[in-house]
């Protein structure tokens, strides 16, 4: 939380806080298509944008949503959209197009009830693989996951930093009620934020190279008319971003998009812990569920219950090595979800048997409630 | 003539191309470059944006700011890139299974839309890079390798669809009137707002064929034979048009562009704000 000196407060939605995020970081450019319950998104960009010279534009899908942004983000643009499971689904092979080419951009996925049209009104967090796994290929995503209107608004200007920092990418990944809630917070002064922009090349055109292998695994990016010609495909490209079938360059390209992620995860990662410091159980929740544990260890620690609250802001890449670290000190891994169980594969994944791990699934459209979360921690410890 | 061309070419990194002896989208793009360089257009403000086919292989070849996008998305894409940075010229190259099949939707919304854009068209009736299946355009009874029958849908015409869908700029033209393929082109890069350059081609190694058409210059033939100037579709007796097609400028109207129309929407929002 931040301390009432640093700013203005406000009322806000979710989906309102994420738009102005979008805002403050800079964001100019959002193309989307109304699908409830991201749409207060896009209504509020469409308002907001031009007051600030940025470009809105309501296309005729949600495929030519993610086309328009990753066009616009080739011109040098801060880009975003914002959608909801179905269409979420739909923009799958241009997420894809944007890893391969390496655009940056933010997509939000505010979930709903699946498979399918689904529950359009209610809550769900069965989008959560789909995240990671949705499009074809190998690939390696960033998704953030906020659980208060207040990180909503810290999110969605990380997501832009990720984004433009790893030319990437990055779902901020909401659900129902975390969009549609409204609470109290206090936005910080625009010069306290921090804001990451895209490298820019500093070698003459001649030299360019738009996809370059280096050590960093992050290529400098021009802009579309910043006089650098360069070709950007989603076939499988040379550093020039030309086509090739050259086994040793298609390794190379494949290599490249893991590692600029793999070798940042300390940078990506972002854990919020509560009463992990002597904890023996822990609930593992993201989103709004977070919000739930975080009641239900209050009553247990009532209880003399040792019990701690893992909410990863960082869903993907899944944070592997602190959940290896911090199984050691726990007898029971609550994994506490809206959907069938998603995450919990990967938290057991982790674990390899060597710390309990029970799921607490609901997908009845309701939320789980702490009374819920900690009737299971009793019944399990 | 060919220095100009070489002068828009990566012609150190990307030749030979894909394209078969014969095939007329080399055509085209001889045809394009001319017009650019005639409208002294600098090669960092051009882009040009294509989707999937043989067609939309041309950004490769040429040395502009290129985005070779997904199958039949490339007008999304382009709306991105023109809304976000209006300055740019930018030039839409698609096919007929590209634009009118799997990215159909885009293509009357792009018409409807009116942002300015110069598309490019390059209908030879066929999907060629997969191997000759039946197109959108295909005429109904020719053959495909999936439509081993005769293909019992009707083609599209293309044209009439564009002007049903609101684009003010509409011209046809085919790959054996080049001259006059390069001044429609122009005329096109010329307008603002959505145009649209529909080029009848032929695809020798594929369509032609398999609905034994001939060779390359027996294709062009039919061209010449089968396009009717637009000037002189009134002199022409009906029973005569029937089974051929009219070339030249069919459409030219005035609609507020979208970006300038977005440019009041800014303005409008700042006043108020």
């Amino acid at each position: 939380m931040r301390t009432a000196t640093d700013q203005k407060e406000r009322l806000l939605q979710g989906n309102q806080a994420c738009a102005e995020g979008a805002l403050a970081s800079g964001a100019r450019f959002f193309a989307g298509y109304p699908i409830t319950p991201s749409t207060e998104i896009a209504e509020y960009l469409a308002r907001q944008l031009p007051k600030v010279g940025g470009k809105f534009i309501q296309m005729e899908d949600e495929i030519a949503s993610i086309a328009a942004v990753i066009g616009a983000s080739v011109t040098g643009s801060k880009s975003m959209t914002a959608t909801s499971g179905p269409g979420f689904s739909l923009m799958q092979e241009h997420i894809g197009y944007a890893y391969m080419a390496e655009v940056p951009c933010v997509i939000v996925d505010v979930q709903r009830g699946g498979p399918s049209t689904g529950l359009p009104t209610k809550v769900a967090q069965s989008d959560t693989m789909q995240v990671r796994w949705g499009t074809h290929g190998d690939y390696y995503a960033i998704a953030l996951a906020p659980s208060s209107v207040e990180e909503c608004f810290d999110l969605t200007i990380r997501a832009f930093n990720l984004s433009e920092k790893y030319r990437t990418p990055v779902i901020v990944l909401m659900d129902e009620v975390v969009g549609h809630m409204r609470e109290k917070v206090s936005l910080p002064n625009p010069n306290e934020i921090k804001i990451i922009n895209r490298m820019k090349p500093t070698v003459p055109p001649e030299w360019y190279q738009h996809f370059e292998i280096n050590p960093h695994f992050v290529s400098p990016m021009a802009g579309f008319g910043e006089g650098y010609r360069f070709n950007v495909t989603g076939l499988t490209h040379d550093p020039f971003g030309f086509p090739t079938v050259r086994p040793e360059e298609i390794r190379e390209k494949l290599d490249k998009l893991k590692n600029k992620i793999t070798h940042n995860v300390n940078d990506i990662i972002e854990i919020k812990e509560e009463f992990m410091e002597d904890a023996d159980v822990a609930i593992f929740a993201y989103g709004i569920v977070a919000r739930a544990a975080r009641q239900a260890i209050r009553m247990a620690r009532d209880k003399r219950i040792k019990a701690g609250l893992i909410q990863p802001l960082t869903i993907w890449p899944f944070p592997d090595l602190y959940m290896e670290h911090i199984s050691e000190q726990l007898d029971l891994i609550i994994v506490a979800e809206l959907n069938q169980g998603q995450l919990i594969g990967e938290v057991m994944r982790v674990v390899r048997g060597k710390t309990r791990v029970r799921g607490l699934f609901r997908y009845d459209s309701e939320l789980i409630t702490p009374d819920q979360i900690f009737d299971k921690i009793r019944e399990e410890k | 003539m060919p220095k100009v061309t070489h002068h828009y070419l990566r012609t150190k990194k990307k030749f030979p191309n894909v394209w078969c002896a014969g095939c007329g989208i080399g055509i085209v793009m001889g045809a394009i470059i001319r017009a650019i360089d005639k409208l002294k257009l600098s090669r960092d403000e051009v882009v040009m944006v294509s989707g999937i086919g043989c067609s939309s292989r041309m950004p490769v070849y040429v040395d502009f700011n290129t985005l070779h996008t997904t199958h039949g998305r490339p007008l999304a894409f382009a709306t991105g890139v023109k809304l976000a940075k209006p300055s740019l010229k930018v030039i839409v190259i698609t096919g007929d299974g590209d634009a009118l099949a799997i990215g159909g939707n885009h293509f009357i919304h792009a018409c409807r839309r009116n942002i300015d854009l110069t598309c490019i068209l390059i209908n030879n009736q066929t999907y060629g890079m997969t191997g000759g299946q039946f197109s959108p355009s295909t005429p109904f009874m020719k053959l495909g390798t999936t439509a081993p029958y005769g293909n019992r849908e009707r083609a599209f015409d293309i044209s009439k669809l564009a002007i049903a869908s609101g684009a003010p700029f509409v011209a046809r033209g085919t790959a054996y009137h080049v001259v006059q393929l390069e001044k429609l082109i122009e005329q096109a890069a010329l307008k603002k707002g959505f145009s649209l350059v529909e080029v009848i081609s032929h695809c020798p190694t594929l369509y032609g064929r398999l609905n034994k058409e001939g060779d390359a210059v027996e294709m062009l033939k039919w061209q010449r034979g089968h396009a009717i100037p637009i000037s002189a579709a009134g002199k022409v007796p009906p029973e005569k048009l029937r089974g051929k097609f009219l070339t030249g400028v069919l459409w030219d109207i005035e609609f507020p562009e979208y970006c300038e129309e977005y440019d009041k929407v800014i303005a409008e929002a700042q006043r108020r704000d």
